[in-house]
């Protein structure tokens, strides 16, 4: 018992101040990247050619997909003239697949759901977690929400075991075709209205397995996606601001 | 000296495809076994489709203590008349091992393994050409598990649970069917295959940083050893070495994944025996060695540091410095609560005698990592196989001997604090060196592999180029492809409320295995 209250006592309070305390990461952090089209030259396209998941695009202007991007520093090692590069922000969560298209501008970073939604989901949301054809990585860094040092459950956002219990699923991977009977069971049985959150490349577009005949390339036109996570995986604190902007405990903007 | 019918490799080194014995299909069965009987573990067995109608297999034996491998193959095809499929004696008749490869084998090329005690589908999907598995066609609009045919146990008040895929927790998806009377599980069967990505396929991609992902996409808590092993390979192929330097950041960052998933699920097994405090304060430390591994390439789980040629980020003097002294700090918060868990007499009795194998079954299950070393058996790659920094710091093995939950989780115990003792050792000393030299041509027509020590236990990619020197094939195992069976060898006997420990003391990958 002594030997308990002795570790207790070492171990300290460790919770995350976030979202009032705003996090320190690491100076490698890649987080959302930034484009400067005006630095392309005519015809360039060696972003595209080193992309390994065709995520950038040079029709009306220098694009990038944050829902293909896996942070790989592909493009801006290949880009001689540094017209992109990785910022600290951590903060990538959208409400629209079409918002997670940037270019030039700023990101339009996910809303609050609706009135009528947040009435009834917004102050205990609970989750039924699905995993899809995932690598695991987008799992464990959900999970990891629910330890000390993010205490989820503060912010009234649970993950639970059933989806009779549950006010929408979370999402991670590719969608395996063997998963799919599945993920669409699951969906059913939570009573409606119900929410879908998509965290991770995988559960976006397919991610790394993009195109591969075994996934069906994420839930998109699978399921009414209602937030999506970019990342691969997303650091925890993107999953965390993305479900707090869903419940409108954050709603300031990116600059 | 190997015993003939075999080539003998080591990891990192390229083998001329025709240097490798071919044996005649009928008696390749009997040459592994015998090869088994002079110490061999099967680490690995696989079909690859040399043309339309031949599929080859490679048999590759592991002899640790001499630190060496051993390779063979053989050709089978289609019989004389159209409808014969290919077929060859099974292995796994003889030797439990091969059971999961041989299901793999028959469901991707339709080949038979004859006399297979129990063949079934591993990951379910179509046959590479379309042609019926020995089970059948594959139906695509049909659900796993679906009208499978589960083991039963019949009998008065013997019933049947039936969990997953998906569970009650954020973990991957897997359905297990347990035959019980009362408490007491007589037989688990796991069915898996949800997480079927393709992935084996697209390590081929012509695009290099995608084939290289999906190398550290296998399994996302292994991604460092998966891409260890996967570079490994590819840097054999080209008969390029990566600089001490790189070599020495790998082996950082293999230890940091070590380390975060071992007290992770160190933790994880407190929460199954509701041992609070332990479990809270080793689920945030996990998060710490995450953290490390974040500092140095911008990515918990290791993304993009290892690319074959070396690595992308260098770890500079000042940071190695302030790692050292981080780790300092973790290492000694990290073994006072493992010494306080260790010590609950609540915990102990709810790990020991639970879930136990003996080390004569590891051996012919084939179990590797922390659950074979559980069980008495010395393998560990970085030290029967060393290859990059472990030719140069040796990390001793970790063994136990009662083969339970509790022996699990002493190895892992035991090896978070030598993995510690390593970092902390060679981030004093980090040697000279450029971090990265791009690979050049690779050797047409040649094979080569990388093994490493996952915490899991042994990833194995293996490569093949073409006349061209183009890669022609890949090949990833997982440990989880023969560690599977020995969970549910384990549960036998077990009450069914001793699952979540022995699946945690476990922790398998789902993506791993189903790939
Ligand atoms: S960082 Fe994103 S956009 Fe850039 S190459 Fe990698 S995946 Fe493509």
């Amino acid at each position: 018992m002594l030997q308990i209250l002795k570790t207790r006592l070492h171990q300290g309070h460790r919770t995350t101040g976030f979202p009032v305390q705003l996090p320190v990461l690491p100076e490698r952090y890649r987080g959302r990247p930034q484009l400067d089209a005006a630095k392309c030259p005519d015809g360039c396209g060696v972003c595209i050619e080193a992309c390994p998941t065709q995520a950038i695009s040079t029709d009306g202007g220098l694009k990038l997909d944050l829902g293909k991007c896996l942070f790989c520093t592909a493009c801006v090692d290949a880009c001689p003239e540094g017209a992109i590069r990785y910022t600290q922000d951590y903060r990538l969560a959208t409400s629209r697949r079409t918002d997670l298209v940037i270019g030039n501008g700023e990101l339009r970073l996910a809303q609050r759901m609706s009135d009528e939604l947040h009435r009834i989901l917004g102050r205990a949301l609970r989750l039924r977690e699905v995993c899809a054809g995932s690598c695991n990585a987008c799992d464990l860094d959900t999970n990891v929400l629910n330890t000390v040092g993010w205490d989820l459950s503060r912010f009234g956002i649970q993950f639970v075991a059933s989806p009779r219990h549950a006010d929408g699923v979370l999402v991670t991977g590719a969608v395996s075709r063997n998963m799919h009977a599945a993920l669409l069971g699951t969906y059913e049985a939570v009573p409606k209205p119900r929410i879908v959150i998509a965290v991770g490349a995988c559960a976006i577009s397919g991610g790394p397995f993009r195109d591969s005949p075994d996934v069906l390339n994420g839930v998109e036109g699978i399921l009414p996606v209602d937030l999506y996570v970019p990342g691969c995986p997303p650091h925890p604190l993107t999953i965390l601001d993305g479900l707090l902007r869903l419940i409108g405990r954050i709603h300031e903007h990116a600059t | 000296m190997n015993g003939g019918g075999w080539l003998t490799i080591r990891q990192g080194q390229a083998a001329d495809l025709s240097k490798i014995p071919a044996l005649a299909a009928d008696g390749f069965a009997d040459h592994v076994l015998a090869g088994r009987a002079r110490g061999g573990r099967l680490a690995n067995l696989f079909g690859r489709r040399v043309s339309a109608d031949t599929i080859r297999l490679y048999a590759f034996l592991a002899f640790d203590s001499a630190s060496r491998f051993e390779v063979c193959t053989t050709d089978v095809r289609r019989g004389p008349e159209a409808q014969a499929a290919p077929a060859y004696p099974s292995i796994s008749a003889q030797w439990p091992a091969a059971q999961a490869f041989e299901r793999e084998i028959a469901e991707q090329f339709g080949v038979h393994p004859l006399g297979h005690p129990w063949l079934k589908p591993l990951r379910y999907h179509a046959t590479d050409d379309g042609s019926p598995a020995p089970w059948g066609p594959f139906d695509p609009n049909r659900a796993i598990p679906g009208d499978y045919p589960f083991y039963r146990v019949e009998g008065e008040e013997v019933h049947e649970v039936a969990v997953g895929p998906v569970h009650a927790g954020i973990i991957e998806p897997g359905h297990f069917r347990f035959q019980c009377h009362g408490e007491e599980v007589l037989h688990l069967e796991i069915v898996l295959g949800y997480q079927h990505r393709g992935a084996e396929r697209l390590l081929l991609h012509p695009n290099a940083t995608r084939s290289a992902i999906v190398a550290e996409t296998i399994a996302g808590d292994a991604s460092i050893g998966h891409a260890l092993a996967y570079c490994t390979a590819l840097e054999a192929l080209a008969g390029s070495r990566v600089s001490l330097r790189a070599a020495a950041i790998r082996g950082v960052a293999l230890e940091l994944e070590r380390l975060a998933n071992h007290v992770g699920d160190l933790g994880a097994l407190c929460t199954d025996v509701a041992f609070l405090p332990a479990s809270a304060y080793l689920g945030r430390l996990r998060g710490e060695y995450l953290n490390l591994t974040l500092e140095i390439c911008g990515n918990r789980f290791g993304r993009n540091l290892l690319r074959p040629g070396g690595v992308c980020f260098d770890i500079p003097l000042a940071s190695a410095e302030r790692m050292r002294q981080r780790l300092e700090g973790l290492r000694s918060e990290t073994l006072e609560v493992l010494d306080l868990m260790f010590a609950q007499s609540s915990v102990l009795a709810r790990f020991e005698g639970v879930g136990a194998l003996s080390e004569q079954q590891a051996d012919e299950i084939g179990l590797v990592g922390p659950a074979a070393r559980a069980c008495g058996c010395r393998r560990d790659v970085r030290c029967d196989h060393p290859h990059g920094v472990f030719q140069f710091s040796h990390i001793p093995i970790a063994v136990e001997t009662t083969g339970d939950v509790y022996a699990r989780a002493v190895v892992r115990w035991l090896e978070v604090q030598r993995s510690l003792e390593f970092l902390l050792e060679l981030l004093g000393n980090k040697p000279g060196g450029t971090i990265f030299e791009p690979l050049g041509e690779l050797k047409p027509n040649v094979m080569a592999f990388g093994v490493a020590e996952t915490w899991r236990g042994e990833a194995m990619h293996v490569a093949f180029t073409d006349a061209a020197g183009k890669l022609a094939c890949m090949k990833a195992k997982d440990p989880s492809m023969h560690n599977w069976f020995g969970l549910a060898r384990a549960l036998r006997g077990m009450a069914i409320s001793d699952f979540p420990v022995c699946n945690k003391s476990f922790n398998l990958s789902y993506a791993g295995h189903d790939v």
